[in-house]
């Protein structure tokens, strides 16, 4: 199939069946676009949520330019984008011109109840998976509860919450890690030097 | 030129509205402000209703809609792509030194602290889901017995739901439609 309309086709169904906010496209993405077209890894989509929440717009939309671009460049991101945002025209536009009290019918909400349910569970075993691949070390675990109790209880903004953890990342793999963001010649380069001095203090 | 007012009204409430759909709720306020004659805030909290009950971004739901009473269909559509245009325009330039930059351990650095965040702010999200889902906050402060706090009936699907995502690989697409027959059929 061409790719644009598979991405299309593809990001159409995420959306026509994401409810909520973009946590809730999380099952949806995973199942996708990480099992079943192999477009991205798991920690791709970590790391595309992860920037997806501190950059301008809607999450899901985010997150579908970043798929669709990865895949066939900047047509393919706003491809994936019409694809996410395609469902909502046509289900409000309808719902806009003809059924205005849509949300009071007693069918829609009970139907909505059951679907949350269905959200909740779905976006558990979403959690469950992919936390595996995000927590991966001591730090991770630091960050992900100390992030998690200033998100729920003090409420911090959730783009001061990425933004912090991308520099506490950085800082702690400098810190436990000496030679991290040194290229391959200097690492050789000190290691070098080091024998050196070693083999000095053996002479003397 | 109203189209043109309401996609650059949109574009700029696409380009200050960090954190997902819920987060262009206080734009929709300023702009029933300015534009008293666009909506009113009967529309607002009807807005709110039908977005949350239909499939689809919250924030893309929302700017249909808003489009919608402005401009009819193609009002719509000029909203909503005013909203993701900066996403993609942002995203395009964030991705591209992404990729650029993929091997650099800097960057692998800083996206070692983004995930376990990421997934620490989906967890915040999903206890949120929770209540609404399994809980009924409104009847146990009414009441205050413990007991009103916790649905049964939900929970019981909730526990049958996710035993069954663990067994069974079928596409999430059926739980929703499963869970939504389920729904209608007892009532939830």
């Amino acid at each position: 199939m061409n790719k644009y309309l598979d991405l299309f086709l593809t990001f159409a169904r995420i959306g026509g069946f994401t409810f909520g906010g973009g946590y809730a496209m999380l099952p949806m993405i995973t199942r996708e676009c990480v099992d079943k077209k192999k477009w991205a890894t798991e920690e791709e989509v970590m790391d595309y949520f992860a920037i997806g929440q501190c950059t301008p717009g809607v999450i899901a939309v985010n997150t579908a330019t970043f798929v669709g671009g990865k895949i066939a460049g900047p047509l393919g991101g706003f491809v994936a984008t019409i694809g996410v945002i395609f469902p909502s025209w046509v289900i409000i536009t309808i719902i806009a011109l003809f059924i205005q009290n849509f949300a009071q019918y007693e069918v829609v909400q009970h139907a909505l109840a059951g679907i949350t349910v269905a959200v909740f569970a779905l976006v558990v075993n979403a959690v469950l998976k992919l936390g595996k691949k995000s927590v991966v070390n001591v730090m991770g675990l630091i960050i992900c509860l100390t992030v998690f109790v200033l998100s729920a209880i003090v409420k911090v903004p959730a783009a001061w919450l990425i933004l912090l953890s991308g520099v506490f990342g950085l800082i702690y793999t400098k810190i436990s890690n000496k030679n991290a963001f040194k290229s391959r010649d200097e690492v050789r380069d000190t290691d070098q030097n080091e024998k050196e001095e070693n083999v000095e203090k053996e002479d003397e | 030129m109203i189209f043109i007012k309401l996609f650059f009204e949109y574009f700029k409430i696409g380009l200050f509205s960090i954190g997902g759909g819920l987060a262009t709720l206080p734009f929709i306020y300023e702009l029933q402000v300015k534009y008293p004659d666009w909506l009113s805030t009967a529309d607002i909290t009807n807005m709110i209703a039908v977005s949350e009950s239909t499939p689809g971004p919250m924030g893309v739901n929302m700017a249909t809609y808003v489009g919608n009473m402005v401009g009819g269909l193609p009002g719509g559509i000029v909203a909503t792509l005013g909203l993701v245009s900066p996403s993609i325009i942002v995203i395009a330039i964030v991705a591209h030194f992404l990729r650029k930059f993929k091997d650099s351990p800097i960057v692998e650095a800083v996206m070692s602290g983004l995930r376990p965040a990421s997934l620490a702010l989906v967890c915040v999200a999903t206890v949120s889901v929770a209540r609404a889902a399994i809980l009924r906050t409104e009847l146990y402060e009414q009441t205050g017995v413990l007991l009103d706090l916790f649905d049964i009936r939900h929970i019981i699907l909730a526990i049958i739901l996710f035993v069954a995502m663990r067994k069974i690989d079928i596409h999430p697409i059926w739980y929703i439609v499963i869970a939504a027959v389920v729904g209608i059929v007892f009532k939830f």
